[in-house]
């Protein structure tokens, strides 16, 4: 038989199966379990009712992040966002599952703080009831969301049932231009292949420019895969990643450390893998993206012009951009930029970690929100609010009248009361730009952390390589 | 557990927008709480059905008659994308939708459903525009016919279409398997598994705290 490479997605699956139950699905064991408060109490409960006992607590982890609200104490969070708390932390007490509570290091928004922690490491399968976990592949993770069914099957087995996916390389290649972030490259990606591009595959984000990537912008392009419709994105591990992850309160440490490094190594795809399907990205020719759509594919250069319904020849894709342009309340063939906005949202699982924070305080600093928007920024977990603080970016961003809050996932996904308005025009770095996904009616455009601090200072979308910094 | 899915002859409406994600099958808001179950069948499309006063959209196809009826839905591409949120499966269940027919849906969304006992047949985007079109003739009079064991669904017209499906699956529909039953029937595979694998991968196998 002729001997060719295994990819990097192969060589984790295979070390992690269980059983083979048919030629394409396998009982896989899940190393990493991650609970948040929307899901996580109503599977332990859903559990318990069954009679059943979590197989493996010390591999499940949970932290509240969606239903809470970001004001400071707490305030504001809703009569069932508290219940929800409260039981998490009565259930995951009785079962022996640690929890990073609210104010306590540890806490935040559960795909920034499994890296933080190092419960997110090289090779390792990784799941929650998220779709959102794709995120920890850029550690070189093998990690995905999964419904409360599913999770309900974790907890009680420690192991779930999956069919192997496709593979897909994604190469990006070429030095990032001045104003272009990890977040755009990933943009400019979905825009090319569709939010549909990679379902049924798993990602391998590769090339030069993701080699140049400190991790915290692989983790943002990891997080975006599910907007491919990739479940799982990942990133192959190398020095930056074992540097990161060093000494992290669950990295292995001292003779284990050395051993896990060691098998580390081994997980990258060999040079004669071959992927089901390979893209290549010029990240040379990327701009600042922005989206101006309902769905993140819906995603131009800010330089450009809303797309004009009028110039597509095909029916479908013609009604598509005819829905979008309703629901947003934009013109055919005006430029994006200079767009009015009434909010900034600065933070979500995407683009809520430090080096985020920094990027967009650079821009932000001395100078002031534009008259008549709000800005937000909501930094990812309690640890990254505290770092931020210790290094003077609340201030910045206060000063210029950005509104500094507690960790969480905040107006991402309005389950906690902080929603944009009907009607109302938002600049977010999160992830989806769905019809009604920041609070009903709600207009959301995608960006970089940088580029939405640009739009809160000048009150309009804009372009921030016009911003002198 | 799911219900068992073997044959469906029901009432089928096109909903052909490209990527109607999870959001928009069912708003977070309605899934915050532990006891949201059951509650979910009026709220499914919510910002579709419902006009911004609460009042019902006349215009969007399931508070038509006989659309009002519908156990079948046929799905514009990417259907069911985005967010991991098993409740837009329960809202659709809910409203009573046992089968949904599209040239392809979100991967999360398509394991929920099989979770649930809904069926999702994925066949060439070809056969759902015609499925689609031959329904609109009929005004929605006309049924869809989904039959599992053999693999086919016949449109309002009489044409018949073979699909795919993983034949784990369509097992577990057919039989209205419990997997997590089965898994644990497995536990000693699994336990066996930890036990070599603690072995390899030490750092993955941590200490157990004290309940």
């Amino acid at each position: 038989m002729e001997k060719t490479g295994r990819t990097m997605l192969a060589k984790i699956w295979d070390q992690h199966v269980i059983a083979r139950l048919s030629e394409d699905t396998d009982l896989l064991h899940v190393d990493r379990h991650l609970l948040h408060d929307l899901g996580g109490s109503r599977g332990l409960l859903d559990l318990k009712s069954r009679g059943l006992k979590v197989h493996n607590p010390e591999l499940t982890f949970a932290t509240p992040d969606h239903a809470i609200s970001t004001a400071h104490g707490r305030a504001g969070t809703s009569k069932i966002g508290q219940d929800l708390l409260a039981a998490l932390r009565a259930e995951t007490a009785a079962s022996g599952i640690t929890m990073f509570d609210v104010d306590q290091p540890g806490q935040g928004i559960v795909h920034v703080i499994g890296p933080e922690l190092g419960l997110s490491l090289p090779g390792v399968t990784i799941v929650c009831g998220d779709s959102h976990t794709c995120t920890h592949g850029g550690l070189g993770a093998l990690a995905f969301g999964i419904g409360s069914s599913e999770l309900t099957h974790v907890l009680a087995t420690q192991a779930l049932i999956q069919r192997r996916p496709k593979t897909l390389r994604a190469r990006f290649e070429g030095k990032l231009p001045l104003g272009v972030t990890a977040k755009d490259m990933i943009l400019a990606l979905i825009g090319h292949i569709g939010a549909a591009g990679g379902t049924g595959y798993a990602v391998e984000y590769a090339g030069s420019t993701i080699r140049d990537l400190p991790i915290e912008g692989r983790l943002t392009i990891c997080n975006l895969s599910i907007e491919l419709g990739a479940k799982m994105g990942m990133v192959a591990p190398d020095e930056t990643t074992f540097e990161f992850l060093r000494g992290r309160p669950y990295a292995p440490q001292g003779a284990l450390w050395e051993q896990a490094v060691t098998a580390w190594r081994q997980l990258p795809s060999d040079p004669d893998a071959v992927f089901d399907r390979e893209v290549v990205i010029d990240v040379e020719k990327i701009i600042p993206q922005v989206t101006w759509g309902i769905s993140p594919e819906h995603v131009i250069g800010v330089d450009g012009r809303i797309p004009d319904p009028g110039a597509v020849d095909d029916p479908a894709r013609r009604a598509a951009i005819e829905t979008a342009l309703e629901y947003m309340g934009l013109q055919a063939g005006a430029p994006i930029a200079g767009t009015p906005v009434d909010w900034v949202f600065i933070g979500s699982c995407t683009n809520s970690r430090l080096s985020d924070l920094r990027a967009a305080a650079e821009v932000a600093r001395g100078r002031k929100v534009a008259a008549g928007v709000r800005a937000w920024v909501v930094p990812g977990s309690e640890t990254i609010k505290r770092e931020a603080v210790a290094e003077g970016l609340d201030k910045i961003f206060t000063e210029a009248g950005f509104e500094w809050r507690e960790p969480g996932c905040s107006m991402c996904l309005a389950a906690n009361g902080e929603v944009v308005a009907p009607g109302q025009r938002s600049v977010s770095t999160s992830n989806r730009n769905f019809v009604g996904r920041q609070g009903p009616r709600a207009r959301t455009h995608l960006a970089s952390p940088a580029s939405a601090a640009a739009s809160a200072i000048a009150g309009a979308i804009t372009d921030v390589r016009m911003m002198g910094r | 557990m799911p219900q068992p899915f073997n044959k469906l002859t029901a009432t089928a409406a096109p909903i052909m927008r490209g990527n109607i994600d999870t959001d928009v099958i069912i708003r977070i808001e309605r899934l915050v709480g532990n006891s949201v179950r059951g509650t979910l069948g009026k709220w499914a499309f919510g910002s579709l059905r419902y006009l911004p006063d609460g009042s019902e959209n006349p215009d969007f196809i399931l508070n038509r008659e006989p659309y009002r009826q519908a156990e079948i839905l046929v799905t514009g591409p990417n259907f069911g994308c985005g967010s991991s949120r098993e409740g837009a499966v329960w809202s659709l269940q809910e409203m009573g939708i046992r089968a949904v027919i599209g040239s392809g849906f979100g991967d999360i969304f398509f394991a929920n459903c099989f979770q649930n006992g809904i069926l999702p047949v994925v066949v060439d985007k070809r056969i759902v525009d015609s499925l689609a079109a031959d329904i609109e003739a009929t005004q929605g009079a006309g049924k869809v016919s989904i039959d599992l064991e053999t693999q086919t669904i016949v449109s309002p017209s009489g044409q018949r279409h073979s699909f795919e499906i993983d034949p784990r699956r369509r097992e577990g529909l057919l039989q209205g398997l419990d997997e997590v039953a089965l898994t644990l029937m497995r536990d000693d595979e699994i336990r066996a598994f930890q036990a070599s694998d603690r072995a390899a991968r030490p750092w993955i196998h941590l200490a157990r705290t004290s309940a």
